[in-house]
């Protein structure tokens, strides 16, 4: 009876080897490959090593922190009416030694589990679709890890073994932990482009991103330094712990807030659930008084300004963000308030760099896209032009010239 | 002397299992020809030596996590808690390591310390308090949650590259980290087979109250089986330092607790414990990690993958429920062997893992408790 | 069982003693004890918290998650789980919202579409673990990927639509009232609840409930049909998670996340509440208390300043301590003879 299974086990292993045996033995690229991998990121901890000693904020580099907020003031080279294209001190690189007629498109996706990744993925095979129907890409190859750092570390090496992309986009679920697989990636040879979220290396191609977390975070808090009377009190409210993009937004906003005469009443979790804001809210709202709400995202920012309403409470001066459900309650309360914008256009350009690169045309190394906040001067715009969008959509998704605007948005 | 166990009280029970085990390699000998007839057909190839790497790494991360929960199962207990002690576990590794090689072992030494600590509380917790494992576990998983928030504000220590070499290194097509999980696979089985504890742990989740009348002392077989599933859980948490090459708290959102329980139901070992082994899980591992291959080389939309994931699971778990029930059926006659722990031919296929708080004594003394409530 | 018991005792001291026993007897105790702590700590925190509003807007906000853990109390004590109600009640939400879309007219026929659909997930979790003896843990843990998967699949990954004021009502409206300012729609739905579920655990239906819990051999033996008792038990969950999602949705309307975890907050209620996970014994009160006390914790911590990342872990010791404790006092020997002793499957 033994037998029997370990027979059907060796059956299973036969048929593996069986197949692993049908093409190339993979080992002599590989290990290589493992072997640079390894002594390149051997370096790298040894630096970030260091910059985990000086403990202090470990979310806060003074140094990237200004650069951002400067880049905030500085006229993006590229096409006005097209963001995406648009680039703030772009360095160029030379990439002729990627130019190739391949077509094969890789993308590995950290994942599509909330309504600002949904957006930017729908905007990002719209315009895949604009390539494919010139020619330009062939096939369109995605893996999507479902915030599983460990999974997107297997899907990146997975295209790197299948050794037929022609160029890998990676859009990281987490900058430190992404790091050597990224870096295997270039090794490979295929050129790299990184969106989004960054990782610890240059190797890529171009690494594509708006301006920033800390630009983000500090639109909303000096905001409500300038609209709020010394001594008001503002309750911030966060979505996860951990998280470098959001942690970048509340370093900034907490270094605004330091030199400013506001009082911040806490900071809180809420892990975007509407209820457990509107929860929180209210129970801020019987202790005293709230006159500020910052948020490092705008999920669930309706709920908080419900809070208001439903405790008989007048509106906070809000931080919010593009997402149409705040926006729309934005205009409808009139309250006073700003939505910045962690750019969804962002998810056209890493196709658009794909294209070039394998032109062979120049493209920045570091693509730091306009992040520009919707204040209450443009809001009214914004929302005429997403009149049609679902409420759980991003304005400045940049893809109104796409084809398939605007079904593709609106039937997800 | 492990023999006379054997035969007087593992004997039957093997019979069963291996039907179920044997099983559960046919459903991953299918997966894998349908799987490859499906990707041939779109064109690719599901054994190509790229796939198959991908999927032995794939499935070595769970593999860890699953053989723990395999020993907690097989208790009537569960575990909901190891997906935060691999969180820890990868930080502590990475912070004790701190990039330097000569440290590797005192960080490994670090994490089966503080895993195994883990694993002792749930046990005690469990086995002396006698509280609910699935409360216990969770309330486990909260506090560490608790204490990773407040304590790591992100990714933090460095793995020295030799021990990189982990989550990296391939033997051929074979990922080290696959390597490893196999052979720990393959001591788990062994233990399972040839230990005293070993058997204790099929005697204790058949019926505790049994087991401790025959002279189990059933406490300490069900802290054993906590204290190594922590630790298998603490060995894929060094494992996730050695893959991302620094330690990371936002591991426990990646929902390996469910995954894990999941893999264990798949390779055939009984929720309510007592039956199975740590072979099926293997395979249940294996036909998770296969099916997430085929589902990323067909490109799969990543939701309709949770769909189909889910009717996977019940779908094979009715199937072998669906033997386990036939053959109960035309084994009654045997009536209260000792496959059961002697709770009866009818034990109810489908009660939850309470195990020590009521289950256990809500089938042995069925009309003796009531009065106290 | 615990319900009726009082019954078996009749004079005067006795019957009292019973009916506090049903109340707080057993493992149901400790959380009465815990609630009536924690609420104390809420109010020297802030003793404002005891004015009407505030508790008005502590019930809204409590109220979804007791009614999930009345649905997974019916689950539980008859000897399952259901981990698919945190999904559902995602689901449900994101139903609501892309078929109502903000036309009012469509509000009454979506609540009944929504009714049917969980009476069918119910359906369909019952007849798998009933019919196909698959365990429960496994059916609704599928049932929860299905659920997860389907509706984004359907949505495209983010909700869409949007709900009516009509739907928004129930769990964010109420009636004006002089001293509560505001008495919500909810807690009126609550009460309303609350008493239909006992009155059904006192009915023969929920004492055979318990009876399968219990012992599923001897309700067998007695007649009972165990796997129509076990799927009803499943639909009445998937029932109290649909209107957990009309309440919940109309407390904060529709956001990505809405459900995620509630089922893991729902069991820990009911385990709270003294019920045991195995079955056969608790009383849906206590399971309504182990949920206002998971949500009073929050508010105490709330008052108390806590770091919000040191949450979890004191939750996770509270819970542990007190599920401790319940065990403590019921693990004592019981008294060998007893003459009150119901039998499990009388009815």
């Amino acid at each position: 009876m033994r037998k029997t299974r370990v027979l059907s086990v060796v059956a299973v292993a036969a048929a593996l080897a069986v197949g692993a045996c049908t093409t190339d033995d993979p080992a002599d690229s590989t290990d290589e490959v493992d072997q640079v991998v390894d002594d390149e990121a051997g370096d790298e901890a040894d630096s970030e090593e260091e910059a985990e000693e000086s403990d202090a904020d470990e979310w806060f580099v003074q140094s990237e922190y200004e650069r951002q907020l400067a880049q905030r003031d500085i006229e993006p080279e590229g096409p006005a009416d097209q963001p995406w294209l648009q680039a703030i001190e772009p360095e160029y690189v030379d990439t002729a030694e990627y130019a190739q007629d391949g077509n094969t498109l890789c993308f590995s996706n950290a994942s599509v589990s909330n309504p600002w990744r949904v957006t930017g993925w729908i905007t990002m095979q719209q315009q895949v679709q604009v390539y494919k129907d010139s020619g330009d890409i062939g096939e369109f190859r995605v893996s999507d890890a479902g915030d599983d750092d460990n999974k997107q570390i297997s899907d990146i090496q997975a295209f790197v073994d299948a050794g037929d992309c022609n160029a890998i986009i990676i859009s990281p679920s987490t900058t430190a932990t992404l790091t050597p697989a990224v870096e295997a990636a270039c090794e490979s040879g295929v050129p790299v482009i990184v969106f989004d979220r960054g990782v610890n290396t240059d190797c890529m191609v171009t690494f594509i991103h708006p301006i920033g977390g800390y630009a983000y975070g500090a639109d909303g808090a000096e905001f409500l330094v300038e609209n709020l009377e010394p001594g008001s009190t503002v309750l911030a409210l966060r979505i996860l712990p951990g998280v470098d993009v959001l942690e970048h937004r509340w370093a900034a906003a907490q270094e605004i807030f330091a030199d400013s005469d506001l009082e911040i009443l806490g900071d809180e979790f809420t892990e975007g659930d509407g209820a457990a804001i509107k929860d929180i809210v209210t129970q801020y709202l019987q202790r005293g008084d709230v006159d500020g709400i910052w948020m490092d995202a705008g999920d669930g920012a309706v709920a908080a300004v419900e809070a208001f309403e439903d405790t008989g409470n007048d509106y906070p001066v809000m931080v919010g963000e593009d997402e149409l459900s705040f926006m729309r309650k934005w205009q409808e309360t009139g309250m006073t308030a700003i939505a910045p914008v962690y750019s969804n256009f962002q998810w056209r350009t890493p196709i658009e760099a794909a294209v070039q690169i394998w032109n062979g045309e120049q493209v920045p190394s570091e693509w730091v896209l306009p992040q520009a906040p919707v204040t209450e001067a443009d809001r009214d715009e914004y929302l005429q032009r997403n009149a049609d969008m679902p409420s759980l959509h991003y304005a400045k998704f940049g893809g109104e010239n796409l084809p398939g605007y605007p079904e593709a948005w609106q039937d997800r | 002397m492990s023999t006379t166990v054997d035969t007087a009280t593992a004997m039957p029970s093997r019979r069963r299992r291996l039907g179920t085990t044997e099983l559960v390699y046919m459903a991953l000998l299918g997966v894998v020809v349908i799987g490859a007839v499906i990707v041939a057909i779109s064109g690719g190839n599901l054994l190509s030596t790229a796939n198959t790497v991908e999927m032995l790494s794939r499935s070595s991360l769970l593999g860890f996590v699953a053989l723990g929960q395999t020993f907690v199962i097989l208790c009537r207990s569960l575990d909901l808690s190891v997906g935060y002690v691999m969180a820890l576990s990868s930080l502590i590794g990475a912070t004790t390591m701190a990039g330097d090689p000569a440290r590797i072992p005192l960080g490994i030494a670090a994490v089966v310390l503080v895993a195994g600590g883990i694993g002792l509380a749930n046990g005690l917790i469990i086995a002396v308090l006698k509280v609910n494992p699935f409360i216990t576990t969770l309330g486990m998983g909260l506090i560490i949650k608790g204490y990773l928030d407040t304590r790591y504000k992100g990714p933090a220590g460095a793995v020295p590259e030799a021990f990189r070499q982990f989550g990296y290194t391939r033997i051929g097509f074979v990922p080290l980290s696959a390597a490893v999980m196999l052979l720990a696979m393959a001591a788990g089985i062994a233990y399972l087979r040839t230990s005293r504890t070993g058997y204790h742990m099929y005697a204790v989740g058949g019926s505790e109250d049994v087991a401790r009348l025959s002279g189990i002392r059933t406490g300490r077989v069900m802290i054993t089986a906590h204290v190594l599933c922590s630790i298998a859980a603490g060995v894929a948490g060094l494992l996730i330092a050695a893959r991302f090459g620094t330690g990371s708290a936002l591991v426990y959102s990646s929902g390996y607790e469910l995954d894990s329980i999941a893999a264990v139901v798949l390779g055939g070992t009984f929720l309510m414990g007592g039956r199975g082994g740590v072979a099926g899980t293997l395979a249940g591992v294996l036909i998770l990690a296969e099916l997430d291959t085929v589902f990323n080389v067909l490109q799969v939309d990543p939701f309709f993958k949770e769909v189909l994931r889910g009717v996977v699971i019940i779908a094979a778990v009715a199937i072998y429920a669906r033997r386990q029930v036939e053959r109960r059926a035309t084994r009654a006659r045997f009536g209260g062997d000792g496959d059961d722990g002697g709770t009866g031919p009818g034990r109810a296929p489908d009660r939850p893992p309470d195990s020590t708080a009521g289950g256990a004594d809500g089938d042995q003394v069925v009309a003796g408790h009531g009065g106290d409530r | 069982m615990t319900a009726p018991r009082p019954a078996h005792r009749s004079s005067g001291a006795s019957r009292v003693a019973g009916v506090a026993s049903a109340l707080f007897g057993g493992g149901s105790a400790t959380v009465f004890a815990l609630l009536i702590v924690i609420f104390a700590g809420i109010f020297a925190m802030n003793p404002s918290f005891m004015e009407p509003p505030s508790l008005m807007a502590f019930i809204k906000n409590a109220a979804p998650l007791v009614v999930l853990a009345i649905g997974q109390y019916f689950v539980i004590v008859a000897g399952e789980l259901d981990l698919s109600v945190g999904s559902l009640v995602g689901t449900q939400v994101v139903i609501a919202a892309a078929l109502i879309d903000g036309e009012e007219s469509r509000t009454g026929p979506v609540l009944l579409l929504m009714l049917v659909f969980g009476v069918l997930v119910g359906l369909v979790n019952g007849l798998i673990t009933t019919v196909l003896k698959v365990h429960s843990l496994i059916t609704t843990l599928g049932m929860m990927l299905v659920l997860y998967g389907a509706n984004r699949l359907w949505t495209g990954g983010a909700p869409t639509g949007a709900l009516s004021e009509a739907f928004r009502q129930p769990g964010r409206g109420g009636v004006e009232m002089p001293v509560v300012r505001l008495l919500p729609w909810s807690l009126l739905i609550l009460v309303a609840v609350v008493i239909a579920a006992v009155v059904v655990m006192r009915r023969p239906y929920g004492r055979v409930l318990i009876a399968v819990g219990d012992n599923e051999q001897a309700a067998a033996f007695s007649g009972v049909r165990v796997w129509q008792v076990r799927t009803a038990a499943f639909v009445l969950s998937s029932v109290m998670a649909t209107l957990a999602a009309v309440l919940i949705g109309g407390y904060a309307g529709v956001t990505a996340q809405v459900g995620e975890g509630l089922e893991f907050a729902a069991i820990t209620a009911v385990v709270l509440g003294g019920v045991v996970l195995g079955g056969g014994r608790g009383t849906v009160i206590a399971a309504m208390a182990g949920a206002l006390t998971v949500e009073a914790l929050f508010t105490l911590f709330n008052q108390l300043s806590l770091p919000s990342t040191i949450r979890p872990a004191a939750q996770g010791l509270i819970i542990i301590a007190a599920v401790a404790y319940a065990a403590r006092e019921r693990s004592q020997p019981a008294p060998p003879v007893d003459d009150a002793r119901p039998e499990p499957a009388r009815s």
